[in-house]
């Protein structure tokens, strides 16, 4: 497999757009959600979408191979809730391993078919990725009790290592931690994934991003972005970025900013537009292509994409509009201090 | 472009970050919250008393620590549970957690227990090769994963390094260890070459500060990009109890060791004294000291010992900018609340409640100004979370001073009730408000903030979690006799879901006003979607804090009425505005909606002949095989008691009362069967039938009869059809035979025993038979319906359905009536009754308004084709209008009366 360091060092590379608002699509009922595999669990399960890599494979594997065709780069795995912690919603945590197993080799048959289907040699990758759970390190859930924590950095770190586990067992090439709102969940997924590539010897590159939730310009546990991001530098990332809560409009100034600051690559992937005033994403794939096209220009980024709402028809078009533009390159370090 | 260039700074972050540039010269490191170093943090810790030891943190970082070194080592103390509990508590005050921590202690599980609690990037204080490389490298290794940059102490095998040339050696031999093997950056390396004591008398010791200065000197040049640090309190231990020197002399030994290398110490911040400004004799002699000048037999020593003497009793004083506090009682709460304070609100509450006639006064008046203000500057992305949940904290001491006045005035008042004879109308408790995610949402941190605000606001709350079906919501509502409920949705669907819940709230004739909030909830869906569907009240609201001031005014008998109404006049201008911008669903032309029809394969079904055609009357069908089909659901929704049954016989709440209900309406069904009270009279028919798009031609012996139907005309998504009852129907052009059906049942025979019954003044069993009556005309309608698909008609004889299923429609084929979602024109009931000649045979006569009489009748057409389905025809354009107008050949006015519902208004 060529080094995804070789592709990004020649070309901005496409990452792909939304799992959830493809899978809403389907129109899946409770039944199609359970299955073979799951027909008689005891609790509902509409709503748990990863669980469709075992139950649906063929509908992942296809949405999947839809990205490809718009020109994806890279495929995120359908894994992000697949931890013991999140999975708990379903009474499902006995199936954290299994569900990232399984999604990520949806992703990689999609890749397998899409290459044999249309004879294609550019360099593909499968990013595993890693959501930020339903569970919280930094805030209390009572604010009666401010030091009181509903789960405690232990706990995430047993959950992450499983789902990196899965994800490596499974075949993804990159380990990419996302959605990231306390900074702190993200550290002991960092932590885990650095343990296991240690005691297992063999690394993967880790991809990070974050998500500036609203007007205040921070994460929601409180960090602004450059706090966020020397918090995480040391996991040494292949890439830092920010996805979902903003569209591209308000991302801006932030993928600005990071650009000047990060020591490695730079990604982005923003929802279709804020959404609107019925909750739909409403940013049409042109408009979306064309502020990451500006962006690229601006030498900004290395990895673009989309977060909720955004489509294959996204996709395409973000592709088409950063094709021929030259990749930021990656700073300078230096090595003395004046 | 050009290309960015990064320096190799040391970068530490807690909320904000905090780069260590050259020009940044010295990083004051917080010393107060350590237990080894503060008698008075000590105290608090032990005594467990965490909020006031927030306050000395917090003193800390106003009079400007950058960095919060925090210890818990103390022989009293569990280490691990007073870091964990300590940071935890930090990390929730903004203005605090703002700047990086230094996670201090001497034993590294205390250390791990800190880092674990810590977003931001630490420096770890500190490893060291006291116990050897081994567990120095695994140490630092654990330090990295966590992302923290490490003091290393001057410590070895053989101890601590005193001399310049140890303090080097030591430090160079960790740099390589921990830059070759650990993989750590350079500047990420902090090394703490130990600050002694001088001055002590001791000729040995006199040298230290000048080995400290000289070490500096010398790793900046071996190793420009390390930081050095140390401990400056150390350096004055021996002169104990004199501040006034102990803090000259700090002022004066940073000075030297900031221009030797020195980065960062650990220091009283709010302490230091202005080196220039320095009293010139004092500064002199204490430079001596410090730089080992003119001490030959301790001479310099005991000079500053001597001049020690004559100053000890001159503190200097800690200043704080606590101008706020001059301010008006309003204005200090308001401060308090918008800064998270905390250290006066019991006394400044004190203060307002002497001042306002009444203690709830203070919360209505200065407590929600202060809350608004955080409600707004949150808004405004001025504030952020953790602060806003600070804020809520200190109203919720305001309110916890004022709690004991308002429960005394209102026992007051009770008693006054009392001695009047008048009824007491309070003491119901707090007001309680029930608050869920709703189904298939699972996020719940919103949800779980404004449950805390509203909390701290001495409302009684109700959580219900994530994912809560809307039957389980308003059931608990109902249970908990809940004053307010609210709804959290962070993912789109959830909208829908809220919708679904505020049409159900009026159906159940509920009475709370609802509240809605989460990501992607807005005023505007709220306006135009969820406020229409319930009549009691539908707030939107924006954030947590904002949550308070809407329940306030909810809850308040005099503001509740003018606030809903403000609201409601509100968002009928918003739907007003957004339905005049444009209309948010697209439509197709009525032609093209055609051509989307629903698509059957013709050519390979053959239309099933009924076993006769023409109708069939049932004079008076066995009353008890239609008992058999009574679906009892219904029945006890008519008794307004809601749940699934069986099992609302044994429902924890309603149970006994619905078993006694059941059990009497059984009882009367005896009766009636026994005694014949009622006649279930009823009619089916059949006739051969073929569509022409949306016509259905129907061949009765007597005549032709044209049926005409709508057709769904919103764009569908891709693959799914615009459809229209006459879709089910095989075309004239296939040459297939088909056939339609149709039935009309009624139960006669009520009237007499309602009369009886009200003239018993028996509300209840009149009630039980009109509720009786209409099971009765249901189950008659299911039950013919199922003879006609086994038996009568007969194309699906092999069906095997229990109750259940035949409740839940599993079956193949539909019953649909004129004037319900599938055909909503009534007055194609007319056509139905013609054919049936239902009226004559069965008895039901058809009102003015197309209501049948008796009033327990049921009717509608029989369609048997297998992909036949209930939906609704929705809203239909002017086309497909003009269209239906031609074909039914009634005016277009009466038309449009008919079907208002189904045009754009």
């Amino acid at each position: 497999m060529s080094s995804i360091k070789q592709e990004l060092e020649k070309r901005i590379l496409i990452i792909d757009g939304a799992m959830g608002t493809m899978i809403q699509r389907h129109k899946l009922e409770e039944a199609d959600y359970r299955g073979e595999h799951f027909k008689d669990w005891h609790t509902d399960v509409k709503g748990n979408n990863d669980m469709l890599s075992i139950t649906q494979p063929e509908i992942i594997i296809g949405i999947h191979k839809q990205y490809l065709e718009a020109g994806a780069d890279i495929i995120e795995t359908n894994t992000f809730s697949s931890t013991v912690i999140a999975m708990a919603d379903y009474d499902m945590q006995q199936f954290a391993y299994e569900l990232n197993v399984a999604s990520a080799q949806c992703a990689r048959k999609a890749i397998e078919r899409y290459n044999a289907e249309t004879g294609n040699t550019v360099p593909k990758f499968v990013a595993g990725a890693i959501g930020p759970l339903n569970k919280t390190l930094s805030l209390s859930p009572d604010v009666n009790n401010p030091g009181f924590r509903a789960v405690t950095f232990d706990e995430v770190v047993t959950a992450y290592t499983e789902q990196i586990k899965g994800l490596m067992d499974g075949g993804v090439d990159i380990i990419l931690i996302e959605t990231i709102f306390d900074t702190l969940n993200a550290k002991a997924a960092i932590f885990a994934a650095k343990k296991y590539f240690r005691e297992n010897n063999i690394e993967l590159p880790i991809m990070i991003s974050g998500t500036i939730t609203d007007a205040s310009g921070r994460t929601l546990s409180g960090q602004t972005l450059e706090a966020f991001y020397i918090s995480v530098k040391h996991a040494n990332p292949l890439s830092i970025g920010l996805n979902c809560a903003l569209g591209a409009q308000e991302m801006r100034g932030h993928i600005e900013e990071l650009s000047g600051i990060a020591a490695c690559y730079v990604s982005s992937y923003p929802n279709a537009g804020l959404p609107n005033a019925m909750g739909e994403y409403d940013e049409a794939p042109e408009q979306t292509a064309c502020f990451l096209e500006d962006w690229a220009k601006n030498g900004w980024v290395n990895i673009v994409g989309g977060c909720c709402g955004t489509t294959p028809d996204h996709i395409k078009h973000i592709a088409a509009h950063v094709k021929n533009i030259a990749p930021r390159s990656l700073p300078v370090l230096e090595e003395e201090l004046i | 472009m050009s290309t960015t260039t990064i320096k190799p700074y040391l970068r530490l972050s807690g909320l904000e970050p905090l780069v260590v540039r050259p020009e940044t010269n010295f990083v004051n490191v917080g010393e107060r919250t350590n237990v080894t170093g503060s008698k008075k943090f000590a105290r608090l810790i032990l005594n467990n008393q965490y909020e006031e030891a927030l306050s000395v943190a917090r003193q800390q970082v106003e009079n400007g620590a950058q960095i919060l070194d925090v210890n818990m080592d103390d022989a009293l103390l569990d280490g691990v549970q007073a870091m964990t509990t300590y940071i935890n508590l930090l990390q929730s005050e903004p203005d605090i957690a703002k700047i990086p921590i230094m996670v201090d202690s001497s034993k590294f599980e205390i250390i791990q227990a800190g880092l674990k609690c810590i977003q931001g990037r630490c420096i770890v204080n500190s490893i060291s090769m006291k116990e050897g490389e081994a567990k120095f490298i695994e140490q630092a290794f654990i330090c990295k994963d966590f992302g923290a940059a490490v003091i290393v102490m001057a410590f070895d095998e053989q101890g601590q390094a005193d001399t310049m040339q140890r303090k080097v050696e030591i430090s160079e031999r960790a740099y390589k260890i921990l830059t070759e093997q650990v993989g750590f950056d350079p500047q990420d390396i902090i090394f703490d070459i130990n600050i002694f004591a001088i001055a002590t008398g001791l000729e040995e010791h006199n040298n230290y500060g000048v080995d400290f200065i000289e070490a500096c000197r010398i790793i900046k040049q071996k190793m420009p990009l390390v930081k050095i640090s140390g401990g400056v309190s150390n350096l004055s231990f021996s002169f104990r109890g004199n501040e006034f020197v102990r803090e000259t002399m700090h002022s004066v030994f940073l000075y030297h060791a900031i221009k030797a290398g020195m980065d960062m110490g650990i220091v009283n911040a709010g302490q230091l004294v202005v080196y220039d400004e320095i009293e010139p004799t004092l500064k002199e002699l204490i430079e001596d000291v410090i730089l080992n000048r003119n001490n030959d037999n301790n001479e310099a020593t005991e000079k500053l010992i001597a001049f020690a003497e004559t100053v000890k009793a001159k503190g200097k004083e800690v200043v704080k900018d606590e101008k706020w506090r001059n301010e008006s009682v309003e204005s200090r709460l308001a401060h308090s609340l918008v800064n998270g304070i905390t250290d006066y609100i019991d006394a400044d509450t004190e203060e307002a409640r002497q001042k306002y006639p009444r203690p709830l006064d203070v919360i209505e008046g200065p407590l929600m100004d202060g809350m608004n203000v955080v409600g707004d500057l949150f808004g405004a992305g001025k504030m952020f979370l953790p602060q806003v949940v600070k804020s809520a904290r200190v109203m919720k001491k305001s309110v916890a001073v004022l709690t004991p006045y308002i429960e005394a005035e209102k026992e007051a008042r009770k008693q006054a009730h009392i001695a009047a004879g008048t009824v007491n109308e309070e003491g119901a408790g707090a007001a309680k408000i029930l608050l869920a995610t709703v189904k298939g949402d699972v996020h719940d941190i919103g949800k779980n903030i404004v449950g805390v605000v509203l909390g701290c606001n001495g409302y009684d709350i109700v959580d219900l979690g994530v994912m809560v079906p809307t039957d389980k919501i308003l059931d608990a509502a109902i249970k908990e006799n809940a004053d307010i409920i609210g709804l959290s949705g962070l993912i789109t669907p959830s909208l829908d879901e809220m919708v679904h819940i505020a049409k159900e709230m009026k159906r159940r004739g509920m009475t709370q006003p609802l509240l809605i909030g989460g990501a992607t909830t807005s005023r505007m869906h709220t306006a135009v979607k969820i406020a229409q569907e319930y009549d009691n009240g539908v707030v939107h609201v924006l954030d947590a804090s904002r949550s308070v001031t809407v329940a306030g005014s909810l809850l308040n008998k005099e503001t509740k009425d003018s606030f809903l109404g403000d609201t409601k006049k509100e968002y009928v201008k918003l739907k007003e505005a957004f339905d005049s911008k444009k209309s948010v669903k697209s439509y197709l032309t009525y032609a093209d909606a055609v051509k989307n029809k629903v698509k059957i394969d013709w050519d390979n079904f053959t239309p099933v002949q009924p076993t006769f055609l023409g109708t069939k009357v049932f004079d008076s069908f066995d009353l008890a095989e239609l008992r058999e089909f009574i679906d009892w659901k219904p029945f006890f929704i008519a008794w307004e008691m809601h749940g699934n049954f069986p099992a609302i016989l044994t429902d924890e709440i309603v149970g006994v009362e619905a078993t006694k209900l059941y059990n009497d309406a059984n009882a009367l069904l005896d009766k009636i069967i026994a005694e014949k009270w009622l006649t279930a009279k009823g009619t089916i028919g059949f006739w051969e039938a073929n569509s022409n798009d949306d016509t259905v031609t129907v061949h009765s012996p007597q005549s032709t009869v044209n049926l005409e139907f709508l057709r769904q005309q919103i764009k569908k998504a891709a693959d799914q059809p615009n459809l229209s009852l006459a879709d089910f129907i095989a075309p004239a052009s296939t040459n297939k035979e088909d056939f339609i059906g149709s039935f009309a049942v009624t139960i006669h025979g009520i009237e007499p025993h309602i009369k009886a019954f009200e003239a018993a003044l028996d509300d209840y069993n009149k009630i039980m038979l009109q509720a009786l009556g209409d099971r009765f005309a249901e189950a008659f309608a299911e039950c013919l319906h199922l003879k006609t698909r086994k038996e009568y008609w007969g194309y699906a004889t092999d069906e095997h359905l229990t109750n259940d299923e035949l409740i839940h429609e599993k079956y193949l084929g539909i019953r649909p009536a004129p004037g319900y979602p599938a055909c909503p024109d009534h007055t194609e009931k007319y056509k139905l009754f013609d054919l049936l000649n239902a009226t004559e045979t069965v008895g039901i006569t058809l009102t003015e308004s197309l209501a049948m009489f008796p009033a327990s009748s049921v009717c509608g057409w029989y369609f048997a084709h297998p992909q036949s389905q209930y939906y609704g025809v929705g809203k239909i354009q002017k086309d497909q209008f003009d269209d239906y107008v031609k074909r039914k050949g009634m005016s277009e006015e009466s038309m449009e009366r008919w079907l208002s519902p189904n045009l754009e208004g």
